[in-house]
């Protein structure tokens, strides 16, 4: 934090726990093109999408994982697979196309040919040209094209969710998780098949990771979103839980809701106001699912690609898409579930309305965000505070501490080596 | 159609714009019906037929709820919008008065200290209902081409 040398040439992590974040963390490039490498390209398995997106053999998703752009698709044999959309000869994006149905893939350069698994199929004028009697040109005798597939990555489904990883020699998708989340996890995909319900698309001028630590932040949710507040969904003393896995890089909220109203709690909040009724009371027409077991929300943080929504009826998974050290595309797929009455479907795409770009507690995220990273990249010498709660990392029973981001940083300080 | 009521229709989407963008919000509630539906939804749901919207009010009160959240509650950096509605083209007219009818839209938002972008651009598609007493929205639907909305969407478009 010296004035003397506001841009250090090497960014050193100058406080001894998380509870200070320098700036440099989300401004710096280095850092970025390093955090692409270490955290979404090695080790990690990130979500590329739900397998209700490409229900037939032949279907496929474009989608990105960190900032390469890769194709989820559906094999003859039903099995996913998950290619990275860069042709093996010239290097191109062949395929332009958000989501379709193919046999096989072409890169329309030079019509290199690859089937559903990546492997090239068929390269023209691979023998040259005939002319004279004699073949003229085409590859070498010892071209082989088993050597020049796509890059094929390694591919975990689970509960109709698809994730993916360049790196082959990760760890399996549940020891990724570990129990804990693996549980919340498996509350949420219990094996019914999902319903696609369509997207909601935002670009955020903000650094990627302020995505993750605001679905780490239960502090913000009663203050920020006052609309939670106004209509007694958010309270801070909701019964409530902090869990982590046991790297600190994943993390569930897990929260019960009141029944509103006036109290000490929610009186101390300066939005709060008793008299306010919905003109429209069916924004909250919430009914108990069995699968939820209690809680009515939990929102989980899975490190680093992707936030999994249950908020009562609303379910969604946000994709965290980065372009750039400060800025990141954030997608939400939202769903339901193959048992969904056409009621629940309706109330899932009513209450989807708090939700998004455009929703009641959500637009002001993307805002906030926006508006930290402006901060960020005004003195980047300096830095944030995180200790509510204490300096500790730990679950906690309650709201008020922001111990999961601690625990975030402290993983990140590990792989980032800083 | 006759020549006065393409008039009054023409004269309806201009009000519509200019509504808005002076967030007239009251005016802006008057041209809906009590049962109206109005949408803001990305080409890819619509074209796909898939039913998520950014914003998908399925009557005036939840229209009235709107107002409320993005004057009281929701936190926002502080903009104006700027809309060029195309002239209506008239889908179909029915006996009773209800007019299918669409026009292209493209809003500019201006940030304080900023400089006017391109912030969303798409089509209404409508179903109006012609009266004496003038016209009402029945349904409107918002179809931009944004693949991304510029970090979030506030006031209606």
């Amino acid at each position: 934090m010296s004035h003397e040398n506001p841009i250090p040439m090497t960014p050193v992590w100058e406080h001894e726990d998380t509870s200070r974040i320098p700036f440099w963390a989300y401004t710096d490039e280095d850092i970025h093109k390093q955090e692409l490498e270490k955290l979404f390209y090695k080790k990690h398995w990130c979500y590329v999408g739900l397998e209700a997106e490409i229900p037939q053999p032949g279907d496929f998703k474009r989608t990105v994982i960190g900032e390469r752009s890769v194709i989820m698709v559906r094999h003859e044999d039903n099995s996913i697979y998950v290619v990275e959309n860069v042709c093996a000869h010239r290097g191109m994006r062949f395929c332009r196309e958000k989501h379709g149905h193919v046999k096989s893939f072409t890169c329309p350069y030079h019509q290199w040919n690859y089937d559903l698994e990546g492997k090239l199929q068929g390269v023209p004028f691979r023998r040259g040209v005939k002319q004279d009697g004699k073949a003229k040109g085409g590859m070498p005798k010892d071209f082989k094209t088993s050597d020049h597939g796509l890059t094929k990555l390694l591919v975990a489904t689970r509960g109709g969710v698809v994730f993916a990883s360049f790196d082959h020699d990760v760890e399996s998708f549940e020891d990724f998780l570990g129990p804990t989340m693996l549980s919340y996890f498996d509350r949420m995909f219990n094996g019914r098949k999902l319903t696609l319900l369509g997207y909601n698309k935002q670009r955020i001028p903000g650094n990627w990771k302020l995505m993750q630590e605001n679905i780490k932040d239960p502090y913000h949710p009663g203050l920020l979103h006052t609309w939670f507040v106004t209509f007694g969904l958010w309270r801070a003393d909701n019964r409530s839980e902090l869990k982590m896995d046991e790297h600190f890089r994943h993390a569930a909220m897990i929260s019960t809701r009141g029944s509103g109203g006036k109290d000490t709690q929610t009186t101390n909040v300066s939005s709060f106001k008793e008299s306010m009724q919905l003109n429209d009371p069916s924004f909250l027409d919430v009914e108990v699912e069995p699968w939820w077991d209690g809680p009515t929300a939990v929102m989980m943080t899975l490190f680093p690609s992707v936030i999994l929504q249950q908020q009562v009826n609303s379910v969604s998974t946000r994709h965290i898409q980065p372009n750039g050290h400060g800025s990141f595309d954030f997608v939400w797929t939202h769903f339901g579930y193959e048992d969904d009455t056409p009621d629940m479907t309706e109330r899932r795409l009513r209450q989807a309305n708090l939700f998004g770009p455009a929703g009641f507690v959500s637009a002001d995220d993307g805002e906030v965000i926006e508006f930290s990273q402006q901060g960020f990249e005004q003195k980047p010498f300096h830095r944030s505070l995180a200790e509510l709660g204490g300096k500790e990392i730990e679950e906690t029973d309650h709201m008020v501490s922001e111990t999961l981001i601690r625990g975030m940083y402290a993983y990140w300080r590990k792989v980032m080596g800083v | 159609m006759k020549a006065d009521n393409y008039l009054k229709l023409t004269q309806f989407y201009q009000n519509y714009a200019a509504m808005v963008d002076q967030e007239n919000w009251d005016a802006w509630l008057d041209m809906f019906s009590e049962d109206c539906v109005y949408k803001v939804q990305a080409r890819e749901n619509y074209e796909r037929n898939l039913p998520m919207a950014a914003l998908s009010l399925t009557s005036k009160g939840m229209l009235k709820d709107r107002i409320y959240g993005i004057t009281e509650t929701i936190f926002h950096d502080p903009y104006h919008q700027l809309h060029l509605v195309s002239s209506p083209l008239i889908l179909s007219e029915s006996d009773d008065g209800i007019i299918e009818s669409q026009a292209n839209y493209t809003v500019f938002r201006t940030k304080n200290n900023g400089i006017a972008e391109v912030y969303n651009v798409g089509r209404y598609l409508d179903h109006l209902r012609l009266t004496e007493q003038g016209i009402q929205i029945k349904s409107r639907l918002c179809i931009f081409d944004n693949e991304m909305i510029l970090n979030s969407l506030i006031y209606p478009i």
